[in-house]
Formats: C-alpha cells, sequence, structure tokens
C-alpha cells in the first residue's frame, strides 16, 4: 500500500514535472509516447468503432483496466498481451494522458 | 522531494527522458516547437503510404505548425494494402480500401505533391522530382516500399507479368486478380507462391489463401487453393492458419511447405520449384522475393544484402546517409519486427518525434513501439498476432517486451469486427 502510494505520489510530481499534456503537446514526450496507442484507439485516443475509445474517459478507470488487463484478472482477445508490455508507471501516465483529451 | 527521486527518476527513464532534461526545472518541456512564428525546418516526406503519411502528419501536429512538410506522392489517392485480402474473398468493396489525402492538406496543412522522385542530392539536400521541381530539406524521411526482385523467378518478364498477377501493391492488381477468381470455372485451380522472409506481412498470404478458399467454398465448392511456401513451415499465427484449414478448408486448401518456386512458364501456367517439381495452376499468383523500392537505392541508403535499409533505432536515421530517415518495409527490421502497415505507422511517429526534438534543439529519445496484425480467415471471424517493442540501449537496437505480445487463442467474430475496426482507426490516424 505504501509502495503504492509512493508511486502515485511520484507519478503525479512527474506529471507535474513534465506530463501536462497541455504543456507537453506539441512538442512534449507524452504525446509521443501516448501515440502509439493511437493506430488502433484513434489519434490522441479518439475513435468512433468496435474498438473503445480512449479520449476523456476517467483516469483511474483507465489505469485500473490497463493493470487488470496486464495481470490477467481482466480477460480480453488481445490487451492482456499488450498490457504486459508497459511499466505500471507508463499506465498512469497513459490514463492520465487520455482522459485528459478533449 | 528527495525520498521520491528515485521513482520519479525511473519515470523519466520510462519516457526516454535524458538527465539533461530531467535538469531544466519547472516547464521545461514547453516547446519551443509550440511558439507561433516560428519556423524550425524544413522536411520533405517521399512516400504516402501507412509510414510517410502517418510522419508528415504528426510531424506536422507535434511541431505545432513550425515545421514545413512536403509530402511527394505518385499516387492521387492512398489505397489500403491493409484489409485488401478481403476484396479477393469477396467480402470488403474496393473502394473501401480508397482513400482522399485532402485531410492531410486540409487539416493540417501539408504541402501533397503529386509527382515521381527521380533524384536525391544528399550533400545538398535537395529532392528532385520529375514534373513538379525541386524541393530542400533539413531532414528527409523516406517511406518508399518495397519492389520485387522478379529476377527471383526466372520467366516472370513484363509480358508474363501482365496476365500472372501479385497484388501484393493493392490497387489495380487487387482488381485485376479479384476478375481472375471470379472468372475462374468451378473446380479451377489457384495458385499462391509465398517466397523466403523477410516479405511485406508476414501472415498476408496465408490470410489471402483464407479469404480465396473462403470465395471456392461459398461460390466454387469444387475449386482449389494451393500454396507453395518457400518458408519450411507457415511463419506467422501457424497453429491457427492451420487450424482454420484443417477445421474450414479442408479438401480446399492444399498446403506445401518447402516450395520455392524458381520458374514459371507463362504460355502453360507452370510453375518449377527449385527441387525440380512441378505444378500447374489457373490462376497464378507469384509473390517474388522482395528488396527496399528503387528510390531508397537511389538515395543510397540500401546498405544491408544489397536489399534493405539500416537505421539507428531512435531517430530512423539512415546508418549510410546523414538527414535521411527511413521507415516501413524497406528496413533491415529490428529482431521479430515484422513489415507490416501497423509497424510502419510506428516507424513514422517515432521519426516524427526525433526529428521535432532534434530540429527544437534538444536530443532524440527512444519511444516504444507497438505492432497488431489482423487477419481474417472467412467473412467475419479474425486472428491476430500482437508485440511490444522497447529500445534496447546497450544493443542499440527495439527489442520485444519480455511477457508481452502472443496471438489470438482461436479464430472469433469478435476480433473480426476490431480488425474492420483496426482498419477505419488507422486510416484515420494516418490521413485525417
Amino acid at each position: 500500500m505504501q509502495k503504492l502510494a509512493l508511486a502515485l505520489a511520484a507519478t503525479l510530481l512527474a506529471l507535474n514535472a513534465m506530463a501536462d499534456p497541455k504543456a507537453a503537446a506539441p512538442g512534449g514526450r507524452v504525446p509521443y509516447f501516448a501515440a502509439n496507442c493511437a493506430n488502433c484507439h484513434g489519434t490522441d485516443g479518439k475513435a468512433a468503432s468496435a474498438i473503445p475509445a480512449l479520449a476523456g474517459r476517467d483516469r483511474a478507470y483507465l489505469e485500473e483496466t490497463m493493470k487488470a488487463f496486464k495481470t490477467g484478472a481482466r480477460p480480453a482477445t488481445i490487451m492482456h498481451q499488450l498490457a504486459k508490455g508497459y511499466s505500471d508507471e507508463e499506465i498512469a501516465v497513459l490514463a492520465d494522458y487520455f482522459a485528459k483529451q478533449k | 522531494m528527495s525520498r521520491f527521486n528515485p521513482d520519479r527518476r525511473r519515470l523519466l527513464h520510462a519516457f526516454g527522458a535524458s538527465t539533461a532534461l530531467a535538469a531544466i526545472p519547472g516547464s521545461g518541456f514547453a516547446a519551443a516547437a509550440g511558439k507561433p512564428g516560428k519556423k524550425l525546418g524544413r522536411v520533405v516526406v517521399i512516400g504516402a503510404g501507412f509510414g510517410g503519411a502517418t510522419a508528415a502528419k504528426y510531424l506536422r501536429k507535434w511541431s505545432g505548425g513550425a515545421i514545413d512538410v512536403t509530402l511527394v506522392e505518385r499516387n492521387r489517392q492512398f489505397i489500403s494494402c491493409p484489409t485488401s485480402n478481403e476484396v479477393l474473398g469477396g467480402n470488403r468493396s474496393y473502394d473501401s480500401l480508397v482513400h482522399s489525402y485532402d485531410g492531410l492538406r486540409k487539416n493540417w496543412g501539408i504541402r501533397l505533391v503529386h509527382a515521381s522522385v527521380t533524384g536525391i542530392d544528399a550533400d545538398r539536400r535537395r529532392v528532385r522530382t520529375d514534373s513538379a521541381g525541386n524541393f530542400e530539406y533539413d531532414r528527409l524521411v523516406l517511406s518508399p516500399g518495397f519492389d520485387f526482385i522478379y529476377s527471383g523467378i526466372e520467366g516472370y518478364d513484363a509480358k508474363a507479368q501482365e496476365t500472372i498477377l501479385h497484388a501484393w501493391k493493392a490497387g489495380p492488381q487487387t482488381l485485376a486478380l479479384r476478375k481472375q477468381l471470379e472468372d475462374l470455372p468451378d473446380g479451377g485451380t489457384y495458385v499462391l507462391s509465398v517466397p523466403k522472409a523477410p516479405y511485406r506481412c508476414p501472415p498476408g498470404p496465408y490470410e489471402r489463401a483464407s479469404q480465396i478458399a473462403w470465395y471456392f467454398k461459398t461460390h466454387k465448392p469444387r475449386s482449389k487453393v494451393i500454396i507453395l511456401d518457400a518458408n519450411d513451415k507457415v511463419i506467422s499465427k501457424e497453429k491457427l492458419f492451420l487450424g482454420v484449414w484443417e477445421n474450414d478448408y479442408k479438401g480446399i486448401i492444399e498446403y506445401r511447405p518447402g516450395w520455392n518456386v524458381v520458374t514459371v512458364d507463362a504460355a502453360t501456367n507452370i510453375v518449377t520449384s527449385e527441387l525440380g517439381d512441378k505444378e500447374r495452376g489457373d490462376v497464378l499468383n507469384l509473390l517474388p522475393p522482395q528488396r527496399a523500392a528503387d528510390i531508397a537505392r537511389t538515395a543510397g541508403v540500401v546498405n544491408v544484402n544489397d536489399r534493405w535499409a539500416d537505421v539507428e533505432w531512435i531517430s530512423l536515421e539512415s546508418t549510410a546517409v546523414k538527414n535521411i530517415h527511413v521507415l516501413g518495409d524497406a528496413l533491415q527490421a529490428a529482431p521479430l519486427m515484422p513489415k507490416s502497415g501497423h509497424m510502419a505507422n510506428q516507424h513514422g511517429k517515432a521519426a516524427a518525434a526525433a526529428i521535432v526534438e532534434t530540429l527544437s534543439g534538444r536530443e532524440a529519445q527512444p519511444t516504444l513501439m507497438a505492432n497488431t496484425c489482423y487477419s481474417l480467415v472467412d467473412d467475419k471471424r479474425a486472428i491476430h498476432v500482437d508485440s511490444v517493442h522497447r529500445y534496447n540501449p546497450e544493443k542499440k537496437v527495439p527489442l520485444v517486451v519480455e511477457g508481452s505480445g502472443g496471438v489470438s487463442k482461436e479464430p472469433s467474430v469478435e476480433e473480426g469486427f476490431y480488425t474492420r475496426a483496426w482498419a477505419t482507426t488507422i486510416w484515420k490516424d494516418i490521413l485525417s
């Protein structure tokens, strides 16, 4: 638990320092990183198709869902395999980025 | 503050932030690129396919319009190779593959030039075209695709190419091959040859065989699909394809591994293997070996086996010619990285990010790349293979993240929906 709190605090600090999408885009690093999701989920997470959109969704939901894919707690066709390519810290940053997309 | 430092550093590293960047206080990441009026440079992109068009769009997006982008493309319209096998199976309209470049022009202010590149002067950093003049660049992005090594199949000359199609670049050949399949009488034989890897779209030939087998099963049940594979096994989604062929297309698909087509006789439609075996098809569909397209040679970036272009994997800059970034099928791929449209799109983003950073006076940092290749095995069901590739600083190449990626458990209708959604979404990500 303490570890989780620590990680969250660190994530928030880092987000303040580097990852405010408004400050960072264009030109910052988080949009570069998040763009590898765009092939399937749409530019900036905006899509209208059978694949869920990410833009504007609840940050905590996105984060927990990705983590559940990663551990296998939530079954999937493909995301359980892709989620394993990302660290928990990266998942937190992605969730924050997509939650803030309007 | 200090007690959070290890985690913060870890997070910064996760995004490839260098210590120098981390040392920039406060909002050090606010980019010069975003300031109106400031120009960062000129980029010319050659080839508006899955790699080049993506790079062009994201260069404009991430530089806030501060980079001038000229996109040179021979064709007037974008024609998607991914999902074009569905057209051969009769499960998709050809028109749905065709998309306008207008979005890149109108939404992103990209200068689109429809012309053929006739020369690249890397010293003067200038691109010459046949009909639209010359263009100077600070950085050149080259996304040329592949060309065939026709000499790999003796007899596959210009005359033979008129009737024996590859349809491995979507366009008129896609429609022409579909017509040949429609004209084929029930009981006729379709023969598909697969070259030795690497080639564009590893699962593509097996998806194509499945689509055409579905068409035969539903329209010409006495017809056969024969796959002559130069590889010694199905090189992508092996168990899944073999399972589909056994369960759904038994008696229709015949698979022959280790069958390398080396000659063709267009008069008799007979192909011969390295070992002297012969096979005849009413419709022959031959895929010769492949290499980086001609324009990559013109640019001087082909430096691996006289076939592919080697790059530095953070910026995708050529290891042969400075200031030229190479994307997509033309690359000497990183380990387990397929030549796919999805991957080319990721290359385009990585190169765009690196160019924006470099032209802004910062050091380019590695980013993550992911791949997904869906294959439709009939009119509804699909299977996939996926992987996540993370830059390894010691080996200086992206490697598949251990434990990530995999293939479908089984073909499913759900993945069929995702396949078509993937296509719609990636086309928009590239073009609008």
